[in-house]
């Protein structure tokens, strides 16, 4: 099942409709509600190698569905650490959880400053209110 | 642009629905209302419906109607009774494909051509340059609504009487007149039924309330691929060949028709190239205009809902067209391993 729509406070947001939940020097990112319902039921994750490096603002993986290859955007810049296994071999789980179970990498902080740039949920829900 | 798009008499159900709806063709059309996954596993396990009201639909009538037609499509018009129907193709003078199409016949001199949306123009004016004497070609779409009711359970749910494969027959349902045709283009059992455009709307709700799932484009899509029906535009188009797409068996080689002198010669020299379904055995997704390896290129490539993996179909060096053959399809600059598998790719009894 789908997830309800939703953006949780606790999370910072870029305007790509990307989500990071910071921890201390490393962050959690993943693609918003949004971006999952606007691609449909996920089939094929194509993820970023552990240790490589991901630049804010440029795509660092794709999501597909049946229909549709979207690049997924880094919110910000750093090295991955992990991968998250789940979602590579049940993609679905980004649609039916996108801020648990459905995160897709976890990244050490190239520059924690970076995070002053994106969007609180707030800010974000008015960037899909002006579209 | 938005504003051009043609709508089909089910427009406002579809949007009351829910439905995604996307341009295709020049038409505005659902491509998908719960989902295009959930919609494919109704076909392949109950009964799901199809607003195909975009598809052309051609009355040609007269003492030399058929002539014409005999003239202008692949398959053997000879072998079809009033009450029958079957699959052919449109062809050119080089034997490419102008169109894939059903044709009906409806009486000793009147049938019914079913032509894709995308071709309506073009079928048309083709036929009517090679009108004859005694023979009438009237393009009759608008007044008509097509709905492709599909799946294991989609006759029984209708209520309608088994009828063999290919076959139709008026009837009528919930008070509609209908023309039940037994024909699809999803691999399942089921029918799709013509009416009157005015009426369109009464038999969707009939449809509906017999528990068919209503479905979109996506669903169509995937449920074509995976039993390997081409899909005009992507798989074959005027440039291709009936013999290399692997339709010889829709064309009447022994009878005179546009373009069968190169048919014959590409036959009996055997083709360079073959359409080929192809079974990803790495975790990616083919998709229409990827390179193969090798020198051939996706023609239609998704995700199979029923096999749960990347499947696509595409042209490649007849060497290499063996079932088992590996191939390696470039997705996006990354090698990806697929197999040749013999066709269909998704078998119901499987």
């Amino acid at each position: 099942m789908a997830a309800a729509e939703s953006y949780p406070d606790d999370l910072r947001y870029h305007e790509e409709h990307d989500w990071a939940r910071l921890e201390e020097d490393e962050a959690a990112l993943g693609i918003t509600w949004f971006a999952a319902d606007a691609l449909g039921e996920l089939v094929h994750f194509e993820p970023p190698e552990v240790g490589s490096t991901v630049t804010k603002d440029q795509s660092y993986g794709e999501v597909e569905s049946v229909k549709a290859v979207s690049d997924v955007i880094a919110p910000l810049s750093g090295e991955v650490l992990a991968v998250n296994d789940q979602v590579v071999d049940a993609p679905e789980t980004v649609n039916e959880d996108p801020y648990g179970g459905g995160w897709l990498i976890r990244i050490r902080l190239a520059d924690p400053g970076e995070v002053d740039a994106l969007l609180d949920a707030d800010a974000y829900r008015q960037v899909l209110a002006d579209q | 642009m938005p504003g051009t798009l043609l709508q089909t008499p089910l427009h406002d159900r579809h949007v009351e629905l829910g439905a995604r709806m996307v341009p295709f063709a020049g038409w505005e059309m659902p491509v998908q209302y719960e989902g295009v996954i959930p919609e494919h596993r109704a076909v392949r396990t109950d009964a799901g419906v199809f607003d195909v009201s975009h598809m052309g639909e051609f009355e040609v009538e007269g003492p030399h109607a058929h002539e014409l037609l005999q003239g202008a499509l692949s398959n053997d018009l000879d072998r079809l009774s009033p009450g029958e129907a079957q699959y052919t193709l449109l062809t050119n003078e080089d034997g490419g494909i102008v169109d894939d199409l059903i044709v009906y016949r409806v009486g000793e001199h009147s049938y019914l051509v079913v032509v894709n949306a995308a071709n309506r123009e073009v079928d048309f004016a083709w036929l009517k340059e090679r009108e004859i004497r005694g023979s009438d070609v009237r393009d009759v779409s608008d007044a008509c609504a097509l709905l492709a009711v599909q799946g294991p359970r989609a006759i029984e749910r209708l209520g309608l009487p088994p009828a063999r494969p290919f076959t139709f027959a008026e009837t009528s349902l919930d008070g509609v007149e209908v023309m039940v045709n037994r024909t699809g283009y999803t691999g399942e059992d089921g029918c799709e039924l013509l009416c009157m455009s005015e009426d369109a709307v009464r038999l969707w709700d009939a449809v509906l309330e017999r528990g068919v799932v209503p479905c979109g484009l996506g669903a169509r899509d995937t449920l074509r691929l995976e039993v390997c029906y081409p899909l005009h535009g992507n798989d074959i188009g005027p440039e291709t060949d009936a013999i290399s797409a692997g339709l010889g068996w829709s064309c009447a080689l022994d009878k005179e028709f546009e373009g069968v002198d190169v048919l014959r010669r590409i036959k009996a020299e055997g083709p360079e190239r073959r359409l080929v379904a192809f079974v990803m055995e790495e975790k990616a997704i083919p998709r229409q205009g990827m390179p193969i390896e090798g020198g051939g290129n996706v023609t239609s490539g998704s995700h199979s809902p029923m096999l749960d993996v990347g499947i696509g179909m595409g042209y490649v060096p007849t060497t290499q067209a063996k079932p088992g053959t590996e191939l390696t399809i470039d997705v996006r600059g990354r090698p990806r391993r697929a197999r040749v598998v013999k066709k269909p790719i998704y078998n119901r009894e499987g």
